[in-house]
């Protein structure tokens, strides 16, 4: 059975919502962190209903919405997210409220969306969805978790399911994570040329309509989704590539380009630069997380881009040079160095 | 992808015991977990009740071998999930595709809360040791460790339908032939947040919780873990050790009605429980025992109550709630009543639901108020419903 991606709806800190900026226009990051742009959620969404959501609800909703409308579907057949940290904006609304008014006087409303399943409860409820919807909360592979439910709920006979990643910054995520040596502690200009402590932030939501069937519009096929949990070798990770790709009927010369995870963070860059100068030596890669900031979701982003650059069989502007036609995209991603995800993703 | 999935070893840990037997043990005494915070550093202490399990961290650090620094609900996930290995009596998972698939909602919140007190006067302090575990999956991974589970890990958090998800995700990567063996389940700790967010709510019983009764106030919260061993057929035929059940059919549906509110007519959880008995390929009319969801919520018990007068009338089979001796114990009910689903086929076996007098004017049946023994249990359906319309109903039948 075959997975395909029949549109996506992406916000991240790039102009992801609208193609043609996005192509001819890059954000750089500043400072230490990478905003999502968030666009007239108005568009999307009822301004009443817009008002009680929390950032990633927004964020969340809105490109979903996006997603089913460019792919014109009205109903999925069914919600499923993945978010490694949930709704942290209203967690921390309520736990602060908590420990200042010494669990006095508290009223509901961020408690109520403070649970993981708010981005795709909320789906489901504006499009009175009664499918099947579920949530993914497992670090670095909430993502692929999700992507892996979907493409079981495609084998049983579901289809237009409706996954999606979504995670957000907030102003006491991104303290502690800083302090965790996860984020630049100081800005600087560009942190892949320039490697050191930490990396820059990032959030963003990404959803996809998946289907068993290709249409004139889809936009890619998934062929592979694999994961190492905390492997322990170098080696590990190379021969997960070269059996993906042998099971594919595929070699990496097939591959046009290979999207990768690095962020120049040199605590976690080693497999990074061993691939780079093995593997991938004398291929192009992009990594991405120039464009989107680290988070643990950070893959969904990865696979829109994946998605777009294989349907348009063009390179932004701002892009490194590649191959074309590219048939087939490698992204290789780690989070932190435990969670590592393969994807190969192929043009339909 | 409709082979038989069995559950071979069982685990929990709740306010009535910390394993099956023992909790078996209060459900034949008809002995409720509920009573007073002893525990939980709280200021509701003395103000509601709670389901809490009497084991101290350190305890339970002792118990299962991890530290006692570490959240509560990793403890807990521990110690059930250990139990229901050693119960499935897999020696060696090492030659097997072990999946861990685990559910909770409050993950490292317990910890969290000690970090935000100082963090919250000055951002540079507060101990990092204690939100280093903050995250769901961060749960499952230390117990996914502890167990010696790789090969597939992962974490489920809809609410208070979370272990019911993961229950089945298990059973569908061993039909889909991706795992040997899931365990498959989840945990949940009493948190202050978790305590001070249904007060807010105005749905906790300040009494012990009386679900489907009509003069019921609210939920009384608890904690507990619970956890399943299923297995593929195929590595169940090279066993001695006979099954429990199988897990015959499962469903989840939304009831996109409200965020934390059910729909006055249940239409998630009528969908959930219609699905998942269609799957199994059987009739409403052989369901012989419902574990229900039965909060003791007004909305949750109406809702539920009112799904299965639309599929059952006029033919009831017998109910009862197990959270009138556990409490809601949110992400980990699912799992809980999972294993007590088990149970009651293995031993034929009914549990009461305390407290219930009067039946609620809307309803034409009524819960099982006795324990019962040498019942016929063939067939048993599990209901787990919470906030964000998320409904998820499993169904055991006997092998």
């Amino acid at each position: 059975m075959k997975v395909y991606i029949r549109s996506a709806g992406n916000i991240s800190p790039q102009h992801s919502l609208e193609k043609e900026l996005f192509f001819s226009r890059r954000m750089m990051p500043s400072g230490t962190r990478m905003p999502a742009l968030e666009p007239d959620y108005a568009r999307y969404v009822d301004t009443k209903m817009i008002r009680r959501m929390s950032r990633i609800v927004r964020m969340g909703v809105a490109a979903a919405m996006e997603c089913l409308r460019q792919g014109g579907v009205q109903m999925p057949g069914a919600i499923i997210t993945g978010t490694a940290f949930g709704c942290m904006e209203d967690t921390g609304i309520f736990l602060r409220r908590m420990i200042d008014n010494q669990e006095e006087l508290l009223t509901p409303t961020a408690f109520i969306q403070s649970t993981h399943n708010t981005v795709g409860a909320q789906i489901a409820l504006l499009l009175k969805c009664h499918a099947y919807n579920n949530t993914i909360v497992h670090r670095g592979f909430s993502f692929e978790n999700a992507l892996l439910d979907a493409s079981l709920l495609l084998r049983e006979g579901t289809d237009n399911i409706l996954t999606g990643a979504v995670d957000e910054i907030t102003e006491d995520s991104h303290a502690i994570l800083t302090r965790f040596g996860i984020y630049k502690r100081e800005p600087s200009p560009h942190s892949l040329d320039n490697p050191g402590e930490g990396t820059f932030a990032g959030e963003g939501a990404s959803f996809f309509v998946l289907s068993s069937q290709s249409n004139s519009g889809s936009l890619a096929e998934i062929k592979r989704v694999e994961t190492l949990y905390k492997p322990k070798h170098f080696a590990d990770v190379e021969d997960r590539i070269h059996r993906m790709l042998r099971e594919s009927s595929l070699t990496m010369d097939d591959v046009g380009l290979i999207i990768t995870g690095h962020n120049g963070d040199t605590a976690h860059d080693r497999l990074d630069l061993h691939l780079s100068a093995t593997l991938f030596r004398n291929k192009t890669t992009f990594p991405f997380k120039q464009l989107c900031g680290e988070y643990p979701t950070a893959s969904g982003f990865a696979l829109w881009l994946a998605s777009v650059l294989i349907s348009e069989q063009k390179a932004p502007d701002w892009f490194p040079a590649f191959r074309l036609p590219a048939k087939h995209i490698l992204i290789c991603n780690h989070d932190l160095n435990a969670h590592h995800a393969l994807y190969l993703i192929s043009a339909c | 992808m409709n082979a038989p999935v069995f559950v071979a070893g069982v685990g929990v840990v709740s306010a009535i015991g910390r394993n099956a037997d023992e909790c078996l043990g209060s459900f034949r005494t008809e002995t409720p977990g509920m009573g007073d915070i002893g525990l939980l550093q709280t200021r509701q202490r003395g103000k509601l009740p709670v389901a809490e399990i009497k084991l101290s961290n350190r305890q339970l650090a002792t118990l299962t071998g991890l530290g006692s620094g570490i959240p509560r609900t990793a403890l807990l996930s521990a110690l059930a999930a250990q139990e229901a290995l050693n119960d499935a009596g897999l020696k060696d998972l090492k030659d097997l595709r072990t999946g861990f698939i685990s559910a909770n909602t409050v993950g490292g919140m317990d910890k969290t809360e000690s970090f935000f007190e100082p963090f919250m006067k000055d951002p540079a302090s507060g101990s990092l040791h204690d939100v280093v575990h903050h995250e769901c999956g961060a749960i499952t991974e230390m117990v996914a460790d502890l167990l010696g589970i790789h090969h597939f890990i992962s974490t489920i958090s809809t609410a208070c339908s979370s272990s019911a998800n993961a229950v089945f995700t298990g059973a569908r990567m061993i039909r889909h032939g991706l795992l040997d063996v899931a365990v498959v389940g989840g945990a949940d700790a009493l948190t202050r947040f978790t305590l001070n967010g249904f007060n807010t709510l105005m749905i906790l019983d300040k009494e012990y919780c009386k679900p489907f009764d009509e003069n019921r106030k609210g939920l009384n919260l608890g904690e507990g873990a619970g956890y399943l061993v299923l297995l593929s057929e195929k590595i169940m035929k090279q066993r001695q050790q006979p099954a429990y059940c199988v897990l015959a059919g499962y469903s989840n549906a939304n009831d996109a009605y409200h965020q934390t509110a059910s729909s006055p007519e249940g239409t998630g959880s009528f969908l959930a429980m219609k699905q998942a008995i269609q799957a199994s390929g059987l009739q409403p009319g052989d369901i012989d025992y419902i574990n229900l969801h039965g909060t003791g919520t007004s909305n949750n018990d109406i809702a539920e109550g009112t799904a299965i007068k639309l599929l059952f009338d006029p033919v009831y089979p017998k109910m009862s709630s197990t959270k009138s001796f556990t409490g809601h114990t949110l992400g980990a009910s699912g799992g809980m009543e999972a294993v007590f689903s088990a149970l009651a086929i293995r031993h034929g076996i009914i549990y009461p639901n305390l407290r219930f007098e009067t039946p609620m004017k809307e309803l034409s049946f009524t819960p099982v108020t006795r324990f019962l023994k040498d019942q016929r249990v063939r067939h048993v359906l599990s209901n787990s419903f919470g906030f964000g319309g998320n409904c998820s109903s499993l169904i055991f039948s006997a092998c």
